[in-house]
């Protein structure tokens, strides 16, 4: 703390502690304590707020057990980001092993920056490209038809797949760039004498470039999981009624049901969510929360 | 065909199928917008047109939302870009475990679901203050995660500042007030811009923070979205279309420049 009076000042200190306090109290870390305190009491008219049926409740999230419903959405969501992770991963690993090890340097400007626009183009956008991709009457409908493989027309919109379908292809670059990153530091003569001693790529790739890209490969997956269990754009567009997400059941709490305590006890669950797959990924990459963190 | 032939054609096979599946689907998308069918497709082709694009021009709720999500992103340049340079100009003075604690609480909105972030501010804001959805609170919620970002950024660049710059003007008298003012500012003016940049955009594609917090309000990415359930048409392909031309104006012009900034402040590295 003395470095930083030092450095900057009284006055300039006192602006930078305000403005941070204010960031991370006001903004940050009080929101979501108060989102917790929120989903242990009952939804009580305001003129019973404070009054003794304002007590502390497990009763928001029992919901979540005798739901059936709920229930099975809140699996159907943990098991479809699984799997939106691991597609991800395996179509991602080649390219990110490409880009940092294999390309040639002066091509690798050029392929970073197909990467970068579409990452920068609006996720909902993304997520349209599909709808129109997965339309009934749509291309790819089209398509298949035209190869025989459907003898007619599907419909590929309002399901599981096509939720599935447009998360891969929304949230891939967040598992590109970590790996390649990565990777990127894994010096090329390391595999160039392991082949020399005559290791074979599987061999390589298991001894050598994931224990060196593990970081990344578990940073990739904690923000695929993340966004794919948080999203609420990719199931709102390309889902329907049949395919509801855990997202859609928390914001019809508030908005249509009109319970808050609720809808923040169920919020709360996907965060306890997340932090769980984080800390899955830590311990199956064995790295520490300054790895991931960076 | 020897091996290593064989092993790089699969590897430029994979790559065109991988940057033909990132990009197909935009393309498709783009050239649905010329189609003149009521419902956007490419199948069947029903012949060219631009008409989407005057209906796009005529559509009052669009300039409205358009309008909306200017001010949300300025608002949150506004707020975000400033917390972020507090943050790091904190960060960088802090070491050991105040800084590992410090630095994991800022991160910790990038790694919290959008929606979360959404509703915990909006529960937080309306019992301690009273305040409802709306501009205000899509302002706070956006920046409240968009602040760690711009950090990130500062942050970066103050790594590679040499801080002798200002022990040497302190010692020749210049006041704590100045030495901001005339060097470290400066120097982080181009970390500035792309902060502000980045949180524009971030801010301006947002779905799922701001449709907790955004009340009557409705942004342009809302907007879109609530289209594509009720009412679409090619002029929202149309839409979709600019604002993929200027993101990739501007993604390639970010680039451009900061390219040009790395090659000319060599890694010490």
């Amino acid at each position: 703390m003395g470095g930083v009076l030092r450095r900057y000042g009284p006055i300039l200190t006192a602006a930078i502690l305000l403005a941070v306090a204010a960031w991370l109290l006001l903004l940050v870390v009080l929101p979501q304590l108060l989102m917790v305190d929120f989903s242990f009491r009952p939804s009580l008219p305001p003129s019973k707020a404070g009054g003794p049926e304002d007590v502390y409740t497990l009763r928001n999230y029992a919901t979540l057990w005798t739901n059936q419903i709920h229930l099975a959405i809140f699996l159907k969501t943990i098991w479809a980001s699984s799997l939106v992770t691991a597609v991800t991963l395996a179509v991602c690993y080649p390219v990110a092993f490409y880009m940092a090890q294999v390309a040639p340097r002066r091509r690798l400007p050029l392929l970073v920056l197909m990467l970068v626009v579409p990452f920068w183009i609006n996720e909902l956008l993304r997520t349209f490209a599909w709808y129109i991709i997965l339309a009934f009457n749509g291309p790819l409908n089209a398509l298949l038809v035209g190869l025989g493989v459907f003898s007619e027309p599907q419909r590929l919109l309002g399901g599981d797949a096509g939720v599935i379908i447009g998360m891969v292809y929304v949230y891939i670059l967040f598992m590109v760039f970590p790996i390649m990153n990565a990777m990127e530091s894994l010096d090329r003569n390391q595999i160039e004498a392991a082949r020399d001693l005559g290791a074979g790529w599987l061999r390589i790739h298991r001894r050598i470039v994931v224990p060196h890209a593990k970081p990344g490969i578990a940073v990739g997956c904690i923000m695929t999981f993340m966004l794919a269990a948080g999203s609420y754009a990719v199931p709102a567009l390309l889902g329907g009624p049949q395919s509801r997400w855990f997202t859609e059941v928390i914001y019809n709490w508030f908005f249509e049901g009109g319970n808050w305590n609720q809808g923040a006890a169920y919020a709360f669950i996907l965060l306890i969510l997340c932090i769980a797959f984080i800390l899955l990924m830590m311990r199956l990459f064995r790295v520490g929360l300054t790895d991931i963190a960076k | 065909m020897t091996a290593a032939s064989f092993r790089r054609w699969v590897t430029g096979a994979y790559l065109v199928l991988f940057f033909g599946y990132l990009f197909l689907p935009l393309g498709i998308m783009a050239a649905a917008t010329f189609n003149s069918s009521r419902f956007p497709t490419v199948t069947p082709w029903m012949g060219f047109t631009l008409q989407w694009f005057g209906a796009l021009w005529a559509d009052q709720r669009m300039w409205q939302a358009l309008g909306t999500s200017l001010l949300v992103g300025a608002g949150v340049i506004a707020v975000a870009v400033p917390l972020g340079l507090a943050a790091a100009l904190l960060l960088d003075r802090l070491h050991s475990r105040a800084r590992t604690f410090l630095y994991a609480v800022m991160v910790s909105p990038l790694l919290t679901p959008g929606v979360i972030v959404g509703i915990s501010t909006l529960v937080f804001w309306r019992e301690w203050f009273g305040v409802t959805g709306g501009l205000f609170l899509t302002i706070l919620a956006q920046s409240s995660f968009i602040a760690a970002y711009a950090m990130l950024l500062f942050l970066a660049r103050l790594q590679r500042f040499d801080q002798t710059l200002e022990e040497a003007a302190l010692d020749l008298g210049a006041t704590h007030g100045q030495v901001f003012r005339r060097i470290t500012l400066p120097y982080l003016t181009p970390a500035i811009l792309s902060a502000s940049f980045l949180a524009f955009l971030q801010s301006f594609e947002n779905y799922n923070t701001t449709l907790f917090v955004r009340g009557l309000d409705t942004t342009l990415t809302v907007y879109i979205a609530s289209k594509v359930r009720t009412g679409l048409t090619p002029a929202v392909n149309a839409l979709s279309l600019i604002l993929i031309a200027l993101t990739i104006l501007g993604a390639v012009v970010y680039e451009i420049l900061r390219r040009r900034e790395a090659r000319r402040q060599p890694d010490p590295a």
